[in-house]
């Protein structure tokens, strides 16, 4: 074939080609009935565009590198049944004529492997498919080198199609119409509200009430272990930190009421610095802070009492004791929140009203409830 | 009746089955087009791919695990077969979670594949994208498909999310804690819309519902949608490709989709899929029992979210306490800037990269030859910028494990992530500026002087010379004539036929070792065919000159 028949761009001119039209009347029937297989796939293909520029044949057959590589490939689909079939005797199998997969945390044998067994013959099965077919595709099939012009885009298709909507516009009239343009825009715009409408269900007013700025406690509330066992003084240990949640119904599991009473040692009582009106909140050597962190919600929970120092373990916010939990690093730029305690008749912990202020991460208006 | 069929009427049965279909369908012509369409090879176009089947994975697993996912936050007390949390009073969506991973027979496998093709998808995503940038693939006409793309990598993030927060357990409600302080820490409508999404305070019981929704049914919708649209793109505009012999701004060299690409393009799936499946039953991944259920007051430290997330974590953690007070008590809480804004500008910068480089280069001109990173050098070195801030935040994700296991004080940790992620960007972009220029300089120089054989000479004046191969004709100087063009320079012998290939066969050949000879000698490259014909002279490649003798091994490999 010269280069002159080629169909599509020339590489040495990096210039588009000619476009190819329909074929029908170029090749009857009979013509086509004529040719061989090989030579209308590249008909085919350059009416597509594509030129085959170079095949590298295959092995030869009966040769002895066709032999090897088509036993690499029976082998890799072997395997593949192989894996395959193991997975169903592993998946049907057991608790029938194996062992039961029901994992019991005790058991270290069958119901252990049993997971790791699926996982390892479906894998198997589908990595050796893949395999057999990248040899086969690699060691036995002609390598082809193709070529396909690419076409821009064309200036008679813009052209005719800009005239037929344009045209069409100019029909319906509306560019002079204007009064039904404007109805119309009108109409749509409303429309579209209404249509989006409903999505307003989702939209609550979240300033009903302060639910951000109130928690479960409130005066008398008893402070609560998370069984609900209530807590007096000389319980804990100095310099121990227990989460107390407020002895109401489902008080244990609320988002915001979690609080952390710790009994400081008498050289931290020393050094006490509450905030500023807030050294009356605790009792005797017991302080109680919000265990919701003033950061993004997380429960601070790692006490370290050298230091007397919470750390909050998301994003490492700390929190001095005994400056009135005063973040002294990290992102959180808040005090923890401290709970007012006192004892009551019985000598139990009790809250003597809610938080003064929200608990929990900032937000817009925090400042003003 | 004679027995032979008109011209163009099939014979077999299969062509008579074929001629019914497209006189029906008339489907011959779009199919030889579709068979006949020529893909570019290298492999780095297939990092697409690989998201495209983990999203299939995902698709399959994930039906799987809605036969069994409650998304309810009622309580029930557990009663299942996890002896250790018999009688905990637990989420339905924790304890469906748990029966679909112990009740059900290969369930936990399922679930495994589902998490391990989620990270997957994500990192290829990425991958894709790098692959994209770097080569400049996302230049006109293509900055369409570049935004599709930015679109999905964000909503794939979001699929994690959603799904990351739904089985309830310990780990996915801090999560949740985390996305809901997010949300309130946006100005002005911060409270709304966290009315909005939780329907009402932390935690309610309609997140892990709706969640479940946006999870199974709307994101992958969206998602099935724009990946119709990211390869019907593809297929109008056809590939990239790298320049090469015979490679233009006009055509695409390759292979057609059939047989060699289809046959190449299945074997990756079943390769991906199967790997998934591996990493699924032999590794595992989220032990929610070990979390046990959510509890406001409860967590654990050390916890890592999903990979991709990461990088928030760390932009959280590395920001300081900066809350910005707003006359009339109005708070712009510190936690908006690290998530909500660093979030949001890297997407937005992002998504609009390809229209801010066509401003800046004022190039507008289509490109479908791709570029090589060394190429250009602001490009690589911006990518790489970028990059290293996003590693220094993703390193900041997990900078109390790293603190813990490496016994460094953890508020050190903090320091250096503060600065790196100022400093060393800049640093990144001048090495990597650098080091293009030098590739750059290297190309040319081969180019110029041929390649180093190793091969050191004594001229008769007593000067030595390294022997050098040049890639094609030179002029009298021995200056090689090439001029580079944007394709890889061959810098080694070997890369142009400098050894011989080796006979095949694993116990015994199985070729002919002569044949092999002469097969490589009738290849006309390399230096067994040039010793062939080529002269012997001064042994400068001025003066024809050429660099074999000695510059490989004498002895027959065979």
């Amino acid at each position: 074939m010269s280069t002159q028949d080629r169909a599509g761009s020339d590489p040495a001119t990096d210039e588009a080609g000619p476009t190819h039209g329909g074929p029908d009347d170029d090749y009857s029937p009979e013509r086509l009935a004529g040719m061989q297989r090989e030579d209308l796939n590249r008909l085919g293909a350059r009416y597509d565009g594509v030129e085959v520029l170079h095949v590298d044949p295959p092995p030869a057959p009966g040769s002895g590198l066709e032999k090897q590589a088509e036993r690499q490939v029976a082998i890799a689909f072997g395997l593949a049944g192989l894996f395959a079939l193991a997975f169903a005797v592993v998946y049907f199998g057991s608790d029938w004529f194996l062992p039961d997969w029901q994992w019991d945390s005790e058991d270290n044998g069958w119901s252990a492997l049993y997971t790791p067994m699926l996982g390892l013959t479906m894998g198997g099965a589908l990595v050796f498919i893949g395999v057999g077919l990248v040899l086969f595709v690699k060691k036995l099939l002609p390598h082809e080198t193709a070529v396909q012009d690419k076409h821009d885009g064309s200036n008679f298709d813009r052209a005719t199609t800009a005239a037929t909507l344009m045209g069409g516009l100019d029909k319906t009239g509306f560019p002079r119409r204007k009064m039904i343009g404007r109805s119309l825009g009108f109409a749509g715009g409303a429309m579209g509200l209404m249509l989006i409408a409903p999505l307003g269900g989702l939209i609550k007013n979240p300033n009903k009430g302060n639910p951000l700025g109130t928690t479960e406690w409130a005066d008398g509330v008893r402070l609560v272990r998370d069984d609900g066992s209530p807590i007096r003084p000389g319980d804990q240990e100095p310099g121990s930190l227990e989460t107390v949640f407020p002895a109401v119904e489902g008080g244990n599991r609320a988002a915001d009421a979690a609080t952390m009473l710790i009994r400081l040692r008498p050289e931290q009582m020393a050094n006490l610095r509450p905030r500023d009106g807030q050294s009356d909140f605790g009792y005797g050597d017991y302080v109680a802070y919000s265990k919701i962190c003033t950061h993004a919600g997380c429960p601070v929970s790692l006490y370290e009492q050298e230091t007397s120092r919470i750390l909050c373990p998301c994003h490492q916010s700390q929190f001095d004791v005994l400056q009135g939990a005063k973040p002294v690093f990290g992102p959180a730029s808040r005090s923890l929140p401290e709970l007012p305690i006192t004892l009551d008749d019985e000598g139990y912990f009790v809250a003597r009203s809610d938080y003064i202020e929200a608990v929990g991460p900032t937000y817009w208006n925090r400042e003003r409830i | 009746m004679a027995t032979a069929v008109a011209p163009g009427q099939p014979a077999t049965k299969i062509g008579k089955a074929a001629t019914e279909i497209d006189e029906r369908l008339i489907v011959a012509g779009p199919l030889r087009r579709t068979l006949n369409k020529v893909f570019p090879d290298h492999w780095s176009f297939l990092l697409g791919e690989i998201a495209l089947y983990s999203f299939v994975i995902l698709l399959l697993s994930g039906t799987y695990l809605t036969f069994f996912f409650d998304a309810s936050m009622a309580e029930v007390p557990y009663q299942g077969s996890y002896a250790p949390l018999r009688g905990v009073e637990m989420s339905q969506a924790y304890e469906s979670t748990l029966a679909l991973s112990f009740d059900v027979r290969g369930g936990l496998f399922i679930r495994q594949i589902h998490h391990w093709a989620a990270l997957l998808f994500v990192a290829s995503i990425v991958v894709h994208l790098l692959r994209i940038f770097f080569t400049g693939a996302f230049r006109k006409p293509r900055e369409t498909n570049w935004g599709i793309g930015v679109v999905l990598l964000v909503l794939a993030l979001l699929m994690g999310v959603t799904g990351y927060s739904m089985p309830d357990d310990l780990l996915s409600g801090t999560g949740l804690r985390i996305i809901s302080a997010i949300l309130l820490s946006i100005p002005v409508i911060g409270t709304w819309a966290h009315w909005a999404v939780f329907d009402g305070d932390y935690v309610g019981d309609a997140i892990i519902g709706r969640f479940y929704i946006v999870h199974v049914l709307i994101i992958p919708a969206i998602i099935l949608a724009l990946i119709a649209v990211h390869l019907l793109l593809l297929i109008k505009q056809k590939h990239t490709q790298f320049p090469g012999p015979g490679r233009t701004e006009h055509n695409v060299v390759g292979n057609r989709l059939f047989p060699a690409f289809a046959g190449k393009a299945t074997a990756l799936f079943f390769i991906v899929f199967g790997l998934c499946a591996a990493l699924g039953g032999l590794v595992q991944i989220n032990p929610i029992w070990l979390w046990g259920p959510y509890n406001p007051a409860q967590v654990s430290a050390g916890s890592q979210p999903d990979w991709y997330i990461g990088f928030l974590d760390g932009s959280t953690r590395l920001m300081p306490a900066w809350d910005i007070n707003l006359p009339g008590n109005y708070t712009i809480p510190a936690l908006f800037w690290p998530t909500v804004v660093v979030a949001g500008a890297m997407f937005t910068v992002l998504a609009l990269y390809p229209q801010l480089e066509r401003k800046l280069t004022g190039d507008t001109a289509s490109h479908h030859l791709l570029q090589r990173p060394r190429d250009v050098p602001v490009r690589t070195s911006v990518g790489v910028m970028a990059l290293t801030f996003y590693g220094v935040l993703w390193m900041s994700g997990g900078n109390d494990v790293i603190a813990d296991k490496f016994d460094i004080s953890l508020n050190a940790m903090t320091w250096v992530g503060r600065i790196g992620m100022v400093v060393l960007p800049p640093v990144a972009y001048m090495i990597s500026y650098r080091i293009c220029l030098g590739l750059q300089r290297h190309d040319r120089e081969v180019l110029e002087h041929g390649i180093e054989t190793g091969v050191i000479r004594r001229l008769p004046s007593g000067e030595f010379i390294e022997v050098h191969q040049p890639l094609g004709p030179v002029d009298e100087h021995g200056h090689g004539q090439l001029t580079y063009a944007g394709a890889p320079v061959p810098k080694k012998m070997n890369q142009v036929g400098g050894a011989r290939r080796a006979v095949k066969g694993f116990f015994s050949p199985i070729e002919q070792p002569s044949q092999v000879e002469l097969a490589s000698q009738q290849e006309r490259r390399g230096l067994a065919a040039a010793e062939a014909d080529e002269p012997v002279g001064s042994g400068r490649p001025s003066e024809g000159g050429r660099p074999s003798e000695g510059g490989r091994p004498q002895d027959p490999r065979d």
